[in-house]
């Protein structure tokens, strides 16, 4: 028995709420929780977040009333820890995660040692180590849930890499972030692209770590910025990584999520548009091992006029329990006239005893749009595949890379910086040779 | 001069109901230059007779043998019997997501001759062979068979005999699905593959109607699970007449394992 759950496209988020309630001809008023206006805020206000406008509310609870998690407009988001309720695993956001392998970091004061930050840049990119109060931090982001928040509590210090407005980058900034031991720990990275500045910024995760990390990402108008995490942690390492970008005016932002190594990565990526005109696409690769949980949520939030975003994400999983998760919360506000959007997953299951969970969410609030979709699909590599190419004479070894190969490369060829390229290719075929034993 | 040999084959499946029988002894010599045709009405083993050759495991040999050139078939690995020279054109053939045509036919070349093809004159040849067979530039570029067409396939399937040039092509019901013009443009893809003089071909099919565009020079007519009658060419000419009811249980017709010709 091989386990493949994919969930189809479904519109609106999760919820008890009636299917497609307040569907009109037009699409407007898809749910009527999700207009914002019926919001309920607690008395209790913690410092104000960073972003301003309808597009964010500092700590709100729900999106509807007596409806959690009905809406991601309604997500309780926090500076502070104490905010959250302790995690029980049935939350919306946790329902896929093990918690109890998160070793610590949901329950735990995230004080050991932070993964050791070491960078090389072009000349021109600032590059900063700074305390808490640096006011550089917060500008972007805001816990969208309690481990962020624990991390957040927690940060020692920060990486703050500035591109200066107007530098173009002449080759990658390089953000090597090695684990430093098992402690439970917390990490902080500001990355700020100025305007008119264009430059690829990648964060190389590797060794042993249990890290929870918030990463703050500014685009500013007319910047163009590529940021590429890549998760290539030891096999013990557990990750929670917090995402989050804001986006200006005709500022155009790439975002690449490549997760191959460590026991538990969870990384949750978040854009936000601020202003008209800019362009996000979103790409992610994950190839999940026996054992192995690799989970993706990302959340585009259309807060404004005549913004366009792109999302693909492509996993390929093999071996039992191999488990991967992918959740693309799409978010068109009623403010945002003019969007473009699509977002896709696709997985490829390589053998038996994997699971692949895909949740497409798309909510829309306004029917004044240039287009909205999305898709999911998971399919197996299976025997009448191997049978096919083989009866081509190529040999299953072989046959089985061509297929994996082809259907990763995709996303490899968005990253444009040939040696992180030619890294993960061989990275890719690595894992692929795990399965031949 | 190759020659294909199947001696005396017994096929099995496993099915919820247990093992079944599907080959009941079926025996058959090819050699090189010839058209063997076999026809049988649905469910008779002709499928099962071209998925054993090149070794799907799905079906099971309990007995007999079939040899090439005297190697032992049955030993072989799938890719190892394409590599010896049998090349099977599905009945269904498969979409394989994430790999392109391009890729894909590179591959099998370079593993079917052992050595990648010289880049230049194999691109050439790609291009004229898909120019012949009607198939459009932009499917070069497309994942094997994703999207295509029952007969868009069935045209792929072709493109690879003419490009891996097999000792012995089995042609698992490619006409079926096709309408007129469709099975031309494939029955001449054949006819090509076959007059380069290097080939057997075994064409299974349901219908006469392919046989108007190769001929065979010689017809078996299978019968749940064995050859029941064997000819030249008018037998298939007798088949479109009278169909297959004649074999049917009872209708008087000798059922008896014929002899090879």
């Amino acid at each position: 028995m091989t386990d493949i759950t994919t969930e189809k496209a479904r519109i609106g988020a999760p919820s008890a709420q009636p299917f497609i309630n307040g569907f009109t001809e037009e699409g407007e008023n898809l749910s009527p929780v999700n207009t914002g206006t019926n919001t309920s805020t607690t008395s209790e206000q913690p410092s104000a977040g960073p972003l301003g406008g309808a597009s964010a509310k500092s700590h709100s609870h729900g999106g509807g009333v007596g409806i959690p998690d009905s809406s991601r407009a309604g997500r309780l988001t926090s500076y502070k820890l104490a905010d959250f309720k302790p995690l029980n695993g049935l939350e919306e956001d946790w329902r896929f995660t093990p918690l109890k392998r998160l070793r610590g970091l949901h329950t735990e004061v995230l004080n050991g040692a932070a993964p050791a930050v070491s960078v090389t840049a072009p000349a021109g990119v600032v590059v900063e180590t700074v305390g808490r109060d640096d006011q550089r931090i917060g500008q972007a982001a805001i816990p969208e849930d309690l481990v962020s928040a624990n991390a957040w509590e927690n940060f020692a210090e920060a990486t703050v890499v500035t591109v200066p407005a107007e530098l173009q980058a002449e080759s990658e900034v390089s953000v090597l972030i090695t684990g430093a031991g098992e402690a439970p720990s917390a990490q902080h990275i500001v990355i700020v692209a100025e305007r008119f500045s264009k430059a690829v910024v990648v964060l190389d995760h590797q060794g042993s770590a249990v890290v929870s990390e918030n990463v703050e990402i500014i685009v500013e108008d007319g910047a163009e910025l590529t940021v590429v995490s890549l998760q290539e942690w030891a096999d013990n390492a557990v990750h929670a990584s917090s995402q989050q970008a804001k986006i200006g005016r005709d500022a155009k932002f790439k975002h690449i999520v490549v997760s191959l190594g460590g026991d538990l990565v969870r990384v949750t990526p978040s854009t936000r548009f601020t202003a008209p005109g800019a362009d996000v696409e979103m790409f992610g690769l994950y190839f999940a091992d026996a054992g192995q949980h690799l989970e993706q949520r990302l959340f585009v939030d259309h807060a404004v006029a005549n913004c366009k975003s792109r999302v693909l994400y492509k996993g390929a999983l093999q071996g039992r329990n191999a488990h991967s998760v992918w959740v693309g919360d799409v978010l068109i506000r009623k403010e945002a006239e003019g969007t473009d959007t699509y977002e896709a997953n696709r997985n490829l299951v390589l053998t038996d005893g994997a699971r692949a969970d895909s949740v497409p969410n798309l909510e829309i609030e306004t029917g004044l749009i240039e287009g909205a979709g999305h898709a999911s699909a998971t399919g197996r590599f299976d025997d009448e595949h191997l049978f096919y190419l083989m009866a081509r004479g190529i040999p299953e070894k072989v046959a089985r890379r061509l297929v994996v190969r082809g259907f990763l490369n995709e996303i490899i060829q968005q990253i444009k910086v040939p040696a992180i390229e030619e890294r993960l290719t061989a990275a890719v075929e690595r894992e692929l040779a795990a399965t031949d034993n | 001069m190759s020659t294909l040999e199947i001696k005396d084959l017994h096929v099995s499946i496993e099915t919820e109901q247990g093992t079944k029988e599907i080959l009941k002894g079926v025996s058959l010599t090819i050699k090189t230059g010839e058209t063997h045709a076999i026809m049988g009405p649905n469910g008779s083993g002709k499928s099962t007779l071209a998925s054993t050759i090149a070794g799907h495991p799905r079906y099971t040999v309990t007995s007999g043998t079939i040899t090439l050139d005297g190697e032992d078939v049955l030993e072989m690995s799938v890719d190892e019997r394409a590599r010896a020279g049998v090349f099977l054109a599905m009945q269904y053939p498969v979409e394989v997501p994430g790999v392109t045509m391009t890729n894909f036919l590179r591959t099998a070349k370079t593993a079917i001759d052992g050595e990648a093809p010289a880049l230049r004159t194999w691109t050439k040849d790609v291009k004229a062979a898909m120019q012949q067979l009607r198939i459009d530039a932009d499917f070069a570029q497309r994942n094997v068979n994703e999207g295509f067409s029952g007969g868009e396939k069935k045209r792929v399937e072709i493109l690879q005999l003419e490009l891996f040039k097999p000792k012995f092509a089995i042609l698992d019901e490619t006409d079926s699905g096709l309408d007129v013009d469709a099975l031309k443009v494939v029955s001449e893809g054949v006819n090509r593959a076959h007059e380069e003089g290097n080939m057997g071909t075994l064409l299974i099919t349901h219908y006469t109607r392919i046989l108007r565009y190769i001929k065979p020079d010689f017809v078996h007519v299978f019968v749940d699970g064995k050859v029941v009658e064997e000819g030249g060419p008018e037998l298939a000419d007798r088949l479109e007449e009278e169909g297959y009811d004649r074999y049917a249980p009872g209708a008087g017709v000798a059922v008896a394992p014929a002899v090879q010709a």
